[in-house]
């Protein structure tokens, strides 16, 4: 229940309603908003600390997926390269 | 209508390559923290959210009440509420029956992968149900296989393939990002959202980060209009 009504409710309730411009236009933020909050303490924190510099392989794998998900806007493409770099990383460390 | 099926089975390769590392670390911990095989499986089949089984399990290991376990996963997952909202626009074709079911899948990871869809196609009901069945099943198969294979196996997420997730939100993050306000309000978000992890710890940074930035989203685009009727 704890974890089904948070993604149930909203979608069966707004959707019966023309929502106002602002509101909608306040919606379409979400998606970018939502997933910047989730990716960056993954990628740039380890533990409770910030974790900017070379020393993380996270970090650095990200970078290059970024670069390559900018240039193909190819999901798989983006994993592959992602996963690669990681293993990479870990072995050559 | 099969198609779509098809094609939503496809579109959730990536979420099943990213849960199945992690729903198996899961499963080992969690062996370990004594729950049986089959409450993982009901966990994983009920409550169905990565983060929260993690601290559940551990909590339910140091028996904590179970008040507080039930709180404490719906404070992490209260963040559901504004994907569910962003998704409510492109899905009002779906009687509310349907809606109630496929919302039963809803995750950070379908999040993503539906709202980019929806962005460029008109979502059928056999799509979301495609992704977001076999995203489940390969979450409960994965977190059940690790409560079986417990110590046999070393933890796999050691060998950064739950990269996997991370790798897959930054490609979409990139498709959605358009203009300059799109850019500021991702930055926005992630300074926000590391500044409440670590003031607040992991549950509330993603849901008070993504309204703030939300926020600052609306009012940039509204000033801009502002100033481009006044000059």
């Amino acid at each position: 229940m704890v974890t089904y009504l948070p993604r149930m409710l909203p979608l069966v309730v707004l959707s019966k309603f023309e929502l106002p411009p602002l509101f909608r236009r306040w919606l379409q933020f979400i998606p970018i908003a939502v997933l910047s909050a989730l990716l960056a303490p993954a990628v740039l924190m380890s533990g409770n600390r910030l974790a900017i510099s070379l020393d993380n392989n996270t970090l650095i794998a990200s970078v290059l997926c970024f670069g390559v998900a900018a240039k193909t806007r190819n999901i798989f493409l983006t994993i592959v390269v992602g996963i690669l770099a990681m293993f990479m990383l870990q072995a050559l460390r | 209508m099969n198609r779509d099926f098809i094609t939503g089975i496809k579109k959730a390769i990536p979420v099943v390559l990213g849960y199945t590392p992690i729903g198996l670390a899961f499963g080992i911990l969690a062996n370990q923290q004594a729950l049986s095989t089959f409450e993982i499986f009901l966990m994983s089949f009920i409550v169905y959210a990565g983060a929260s089984q993690f601290i559940a399990s551990a909590m339910i290991a140091s028996s904590v009440n179970p008040a507080s376990i039930i709180l404490t996963t719906f404070l992490i997952n209260m963040r559901h509420m504004l994907m569910s909202a962003s998704l409510s626009t492109y899905l009002k074709h779906i009687p509310s029956s349907l809606q109630a079911v496929l919302s039963f899948g809803l995750t950070d990871e379908t999040y993503a992968v539906d709202i980019t869809y929806c962005k460029n196609h008109k979502p059928s009901a056999s799509f979301l149900i495609g992704l977001h069945s076999v995203s489940h099943a390969a979450w409960v198969l994965s977190t059940v296989a690790g409560g079986i294979l417990g110590n046999l196996i070393s933890d796999p997420t050691r060998w950064g393939i739950d990269f996997a997730l991370s790798a897959m939100f930054i490609s979409l993050l990139c498709m959605h990002i358009k203009d300059k306000t799109d850019i500021l309000v991702a930055i926005c978000s992630a300074i926000l959202s590391i500044l409440l992890t670590m003031v607040l710890g992991n549950g509330w940074n993603v849901i008070i980060a993504t309204t703030l930035a939300a926020t600052i989203g609306v009012s940039v685009s509204l000033w801009n209009k502002k100033l481009y009727l006044s000059s």
